[in-house]
């Protein structure tokens, strides 16, 4: 075979990854397999049990005294060096990394150790004692606004932080005119996409030159750099940030890693010393960040036929306890994109950004996409039903028209290519829709439940980064100076032997960048893959960087790798121009191929590609004047179409948009309620595919993690704010046995607006599947009001109805009235005492009697007529903490009836409690009644959950059993509960 | 995420570790296969003093089987039984529920007797030992008694262990003739703590069922045979007994339907196999 009619191009081609040989063989170097100085110390943080409370004091000073310990910092002492993180909006309010005289969610740090070993840090840790009043919680997003909520930052003097009015087109008059008005409210929940290695932070300091050097597995965008600096009050140039060689997934989430920057920088900063902290799992899940969850109501004005001609949206979006950097920008990345792929022209949006008693908000794939599409196709669906149309056909008459593109949506943003028709006609027939249309009524003829979903949509990506600048007016944007575009950057160099060496600011975090750009400049240079070697490393001090650098939006392929197609080919210009001289011919006649520079009409007219490489390096008189050098080309890419926010609002968020049809088969478990997906279908357009391989690869595990957001995964907060999945046998990430293979479907439309025609691809199904999954089971179950995730549970709840009653009088049934997804118990008892009410009531009141009678309690001291505190160790199995507790007497009608309420605080969380305690006279003595109610939060609720209704109800039986032994000193009636006593015994271990 | 500091001790012989339970009094454990445990540790949810470990104890690492039981040793992991071959031939329940306990990986640690000491309301093995009412044999330095099942549990990861004392061995009634044996369990994911598990038991004239998942510990109930019409009805008073909980996973009246529907089915097809 001739070596120059070979097919030469590499791209498009599923070549084999040039990472994964040293990752399979465990060789990756992430963060926690970086060398570091030999004094490194490290860090650990004491986090806040509680969703809301003033921190009163904290003592520091056993910790402080602990062998091995460094320094230990709280929130005031880092606020002392730092300045307080920008905040995206303009509003009265601070962010800092730790809290200060407030706590605002579970898992807030609170406290940061550094010692000699983590180990060493941890046991510092308990021995802080942080003095906490509580607060009222806010935690929905709704609650959030209503006027006698709990107010999370007086400053502010509301939890709505921001608010902003939109008006696209001609909506009233849409809606004047519509036949039909049809609109539906989801509460789209929180969930995160979880990477398996969490944060990890590495932080130097010079007193010398007053600069920071920090090495983090942050994944950018870069102009949080700017939020670093300013923070940690030094120039960019004196805080160096610099990414490990490899990451283990991040999916958006590295994003928000930044307040750890600082707080670990000021750490190693005070304890004169390099610092290094890796996150760990429970941290991870309840405190580094979520996606928001939203409230939406969606309403649209539609003709008869089912052509919508209106939308208004009115959207909540939570973002947790701070508006983090660069949030709200998850409720902006969408705005051009407010009508999915539909050509509607009329639009009004309110969005309202509120904060709540959880975790702050962050980066998270798929960014604000799930949360419009959600509303959106749910309600194209209902569209369908209400008007009794085919949900397919009412897809098919909104597409936005294969003739239309390049397409401007009413909310501003540029559709760049596609043709939604055909790519859906093609999905319909080569994913086999009516073979699934058949099995659905094959299986309802059976009285199974099966039921289909459909989802259109458009994927964004390459962020414009003036988007988030559309959360201002048009005033206050204009005052502070328009924002606009997204630099991309690539380097490519060439050794004095001619080798490549590819050089981008795109911190991967295993999507195969290297092996993408090894592709795309050996086409250029006409080199084999092997010659071209890359670098994804970061380090703002060396390398080429700007705002928009980084691994988000979906922007490698679209705008990276055609940013070092545009660097190679700089580089090829030059080279051919060498190469002509060479060869005798002119320039535009060279050809690269094969290692070879040759002349395109006669390839045996060639010289090698190292040769003509070598002239810069080697002998750069030779290369003829003007030429300028081959040894290094650095090009900065930003398309023109990224404009700034017009003084109408309008945006075009993103450059690319690619385009997705997904539909799924789901059957429903009659008995069980578990749904099964049967079939699931995706096509993509994600313009020119690069790598094929790569490309499936992104699909499936972005479907894995819908399907997780659909059916599994929740961050779920109990009412009081205690955080409910500390765990990963809480938080359920589905595994490859729960998450069935897709039928993925490709259809190419090149983008007009990028270098190599490529589109982003790696966020769709996280914006298409969670949607498409629950349309499916709205079909098979003909409920209409569906909340993610659809747990057996609640899908049962749909289809079983009524439950059947027992048959035994009422009386002898005690279900426990704990509602679902909250930490909270409450019971009822009585015993029959042979002793007087007053004589109970004097044991209440005095300490001797509490002491013997609250379980684990190892004093107890009277601290005013109706206050008590005490010191008590409580536990399940081997599961124990030693707590302090407070207790108050009130309502206090001697000797009928007392309140007790009491809190308590310890190393594993926090509970509180309330008891009514009633005397009756008996003919025998006195009947002592009780009903409780408690709540536990702080990390035993994080991660021992399931143990802990079934303790404290013990532990709280225990102690009026108790009373009611020793106020009967053994003369106590049998009570309904005398295994108690065993069980104690076996729970609390000696000390009961 | 680290354990406070513990003193680590691997017991050579039994005699050795029930020494050094004893000298440690309540502020020993015993590790075994650690699935349970070790997080525990890390969590610092528990912080024992003392970790005697008993996996190098030769003795305890048997499996012996008579007629009327399977005895197995503190130290058999839970694949090391699963791999037994004759598993399924002598105790067909045990087979059936071994796959849903957790995964491969945490099977070839973890044993069968911690994972009765550590009595999850979840979990498969205390259920199956409830469901064929064996026995534990349980031993401090001082005294050897034999417990049955159904006092053993006590709880929430509450047992009738005292102080000092640790599970030497556990016994599993074998497979009787004429008898049909059923398991089903519901989890969120596969190998997921059961939000309700349940074991059957008939024979011609008799049968049983036990239910892990709702109530804070395993419990067995006679129940009408399957062709009975009265079934359902006592399934759905066995649903209402137990104090099914809600929690974030699923909802106390989902533990109820699926102990009536689950349980129905078990049963059928543990009479489904007598024949």
């Amino acid at each position: 075979m001739n070596e120059h009619t070979r097919p030469k191009s590499l791209v498009g081609k599923s070549v084999e990854r040039v990472e994964d040989a040293s990752l399979l063989k465990g060789r990756g170097r992430f963060i926690d397999d970086l060398p570091t100085r030999r004094d490194t110390a490290h860090a650990a943080f004491l986090r806040s049990p509680h969703a809301h409370a003033e921190i009163r004091a904290i003592d520091t000073e056993k910790a402080r005294a602990h062998p091995g310990v460094y320094a230990v910092l709280t929130g005031e002492e880092v606020a002392n060096l730092t300045n307080s993180l920008v905040v995206g909006v303009k509003a009265d309010v601070e962010c800092w990394p730790m809290a200060r005289d407030r706590v605002r969610y579970v898992g807030e740090p609170v406290v940061l150790v550094v010692a000699e070993s983590r180990y060493v840090a941890e046991d510092a840790l308990d021995l802080v004692e942080v003095t906490y009043e509580t607060l009222p919680p806010v935690i929905e997003p709704r609650a959030a606004l209503l006027d006698d909520a709990p107010v999370l930052h007086p400053s502010l003097g509301t939890n709505l932080i921001n608010e902003r009015a939109f008006r696209y087109g001609d909506p009233d008059a849409a809606f004047a005119v519509a036949a039909h008005r049809i609109a539906i409210t989801t509460a789209y929940p929180r969930n995160s996409c979880t990477p398996i290695e969490t944060y990890g932070v590495i932080a130097e300091y010079d007193p010398g030159e007053d600069a920071y050097d920090v090495t983090a597995n942050f994944q950018g965008p870069f102009s949080i750099h700017a939020v670093l600096s300013r923070a940690l009050k030094v120039p960019g140039n004196r805080m160096r940030l610099r990414t490990p060689p490899d990451s283990g997934g991040s999916f958006g989430v590295k994003q928000g890693v930044f307040p750890y920057v600082v707080l670990v920088a000021i750490a190693a900063r005070v304890a004169n010393r390099p610092v290094k902290w890796i996150e760990d799992r429970l941290e991870h899940l309840t405190a580094s960040v979520s996606a928001t969850n939203r409230v939406t109501t969606l309403e649209a004005a539609v003709e008869s036929d089912g052509r919508i001609t209106a939308l208004s949206w009115d959207q909540i979006e939570d973002c947790g306890a701070h508006l983090r950097a660069p949030e709200p920008a998850t409720l902006y990345r969408m705005h051009g994109n407010m009508t999915g792929a539909y050509a509607i022209e009329n639009v009004t949006i309110r969005n309202r950004v509120v904060l709540t008693n959880k975790t702050p908000t962050g980066l998270n794939r798929g960014f604000g996409g799930p949360q419009i599409y959600f509303p959106l196709e749910r309600l194209v669906h209902k569209i369908a039903d209400e008007l009794g149309l085919d949900r397919l056909d009412v897809i098919r008459k909104n597409l936005v028209p294969s003739d239309a593109f390049p397409y401007r949506t009413a909310t501003g943003a540029l559709l760049d290519s596609g043709d939604y028709q055909s790519a859906l006609d093609r999905a319909v027939t080569e994913g086999g829709l009516d073979e699934l249309i058949a099995r659905r009524d094959a299986a309802r003829a059976e009285g199974r439940l099966y039921g289909i979903g459909f989802t259109a949509a458009v994927e964004p990506s390459v962020s414009n980064m003036g988007y988030i600048t559309t959360v201002l007016t048009p005033e206050a944007r204009a005052k502070a100076g328009l924002k606009n575009g997204a630099q991309a950057v690539a380097t490519v160099g060439i050794d004095p032997l001619g080798s490549v060496t590819v050089k981008v600011a795109s911190v991967p975090q295993g999507q195969g960048h290297r092996t993408v750009l090894a592709q795309v400049v050996a086409d250029r240079l006409g080199l084999p893959l092997s010659a071209v070697r890359v670098n994804t490393e970061l380090d703002t001090n060396r390398d080429a960087w700007s705002i928009a650098s980084g691994n988000y939006a979906s922007r490698f392929a679209p705008a990276v790798a055609g940013t070092a197609k545009l660097a190679a080919d700089s580089l090829r210009g030059r080279l051919a121009t060498i190469a002509a001289a060479q060869l005798n011919v002119t320039a535009e006649q060279v050809e690269f191929a094969d290692g070879k520079v040759f002349d395109s009409g006669n390839p045996d007219n060639s010289v090698s590609f190292a040769r003509v490489a070598a002239a810069s390096h080697w002998a750069p008189g030779t290369v003829p004047e003007g030429t300028g050098q081959t040894i290094r080309e650095t090009v900065f890419w930003t398309p023109d179409e990224l404009t700034a926010p017009t003084p109408q609002d309008g945006i075009n968020s993103s450059l690319c948009h690619g385009f997705i049809f997904d539909f799924c088969g789901v059957e429903i478990d009659r008995d069980t309620g578990a749904a099964r997906i049967d079939r699931y279908v995706t096509m993509h357009d994600c313009g020119t595919i690069l790598h094929p391989g790569m490309v499936d690869g992104q699909v499936r595990g972005g479907f894995a993690q819908a399907l997780g957001a659909a059916l599994y995964e929740e961050y779920a907060y109990g009412a009081d704010g205690a955080f409910l999945t500390g765990t990963l046998a809480d938080y359920l990430i589905p595994t490859v046995l729960e998450t069935p293979e897709p039928v993925i479907l490709h259809f190419e439309s090149p983008s007009p607006f990028t270098p190599l025609g490529a589109k982003g691809v790696g966020e769709g199904n996280c914006m298409s599947t969670p949607v498409c999954i629950a349309n499916a089971i709205a079909d098979a179950t003909s409920v209409e009001d569906l909340t993610l995730p659809l747990s057996p549970s609640k899908i049962s709840a749909l289809i079983h109805g009524e439950e059947k009653p027992s048959a035994k009088p009422k009386r002898d049934v005690k279900p426990m009235k704990a509602r679902a997804g909250e930490r909270t118990l409450s019971g009822e008892g009585s015993a029959e005492v042979s002793a007087p009410r007053e004589e109970i009531w004097a044991m209440l009141l005095d300490p001797k009697t509490l002491e013997a009678i609250i379980p684990g309690a190892h004093k107890v001291e009277k601290i005013s007529d109706t206050q008590f505190r005490a010191d008590v160790t409580l536990g399940v199995g081997p599961v124990k903490g030693r707590y302090r507790a407070d207790i108050t007497l009130s309502d206090m009608v001697e000797p009928e009836a007392v309140t007790l309420s009491g809190g308590t605080e310890g190393a594993l969380g926090s509970g509180r409690g309330q008891g009514r305690i009633t005397l009756t006279k008996t003919e025998t003595g006195t009947r002592v009644s009780y009903s409780y109610e408690a709540g536990i939060g702080g990390k035993v609720a994080s991660v021992g959950g399931r143990l802990l209704d079934g303790a404290a109800r013990v532990v709280i039986g225990q102690f009026f059993q108790s009373l009611a032994r020793y106020a009967g000193r053994g003369k106590a009636a049998k009570s309904a509960s005398s295994g108690i006593l065993a069980r104690l015994r076996s729970l609390l271990g000696r000390r009961a | 995420m680290k354990p406070a500091a513990f003193d680590y001790l691997q017991a050579a012989t039994l005699d050795e570790a029930l020494d050094l339970l004893h000298e440690a009094g309540g502020d020993a454990r015993v590790i075994a296969g650690g699935q349970s445990l070790v997080p525990m540790l890390n969590m610092r949810l528990a912080r024992p003093a003392v970790l005697v470990d008993i996996m190098g104890i030769d003795d305890l690492r048997k499996i012996e089987a008579s007629a009327n039981d399977i005895r197995i040793g503190a130290g058999v992991r839970q694949a090391q039984l699963e791999a037994w071959p004759n598993l399924s031939a002598r105790l067909p329940l045990v087979a059936m529920a071994l796959p849903w306990l957790g995964h491969v990986q945490t099977r070839a640690r973890g044993t069968v007797c911690g994972s009765l000491a550590h009595a999850d309301p979840s979990a498969e093995l205390p259920l199956s030992l409830i469901a064929l009412q064996g026995s534990l044999h349980l031993r401090t330095k001082r005294k050897r008694r034999t417990v049955a099942a159904d006092d053993f549990f006590l709880g929430m990861m509450a047992t009738e262990l005292g102080e000092g004392e640790m599970i030497e061995a556990v016994s599993f009634p074998t497979r009787r003739e004429g008898t049909g044996y059923g398991f089903n369990e519901i989890g969120r994911r596969h190998g997921d703590f059961a939000i309700t598990a349940v074991a059957a038991v008939v024979t011609e004239r008799s049968a049983s069922i036990a239910i892990a998942g709702v109530d804070d510990r395993p419990r067995r109930f006679d129940v009408p045979l399957p062709s009975d019409p009265g079934l359902d009805d006592a399934l759905n008073e066995i649903a209402w007994d137990l104090n099914a909980r809600d929690d974030i996973h699923a909802s106390a009246s989902y533990r109820r339907e699926l102990t009536r529907r689950l349980g129905r089915r078990t049963i059928e097809e543990a009479a489904a196999c007598l024949v």
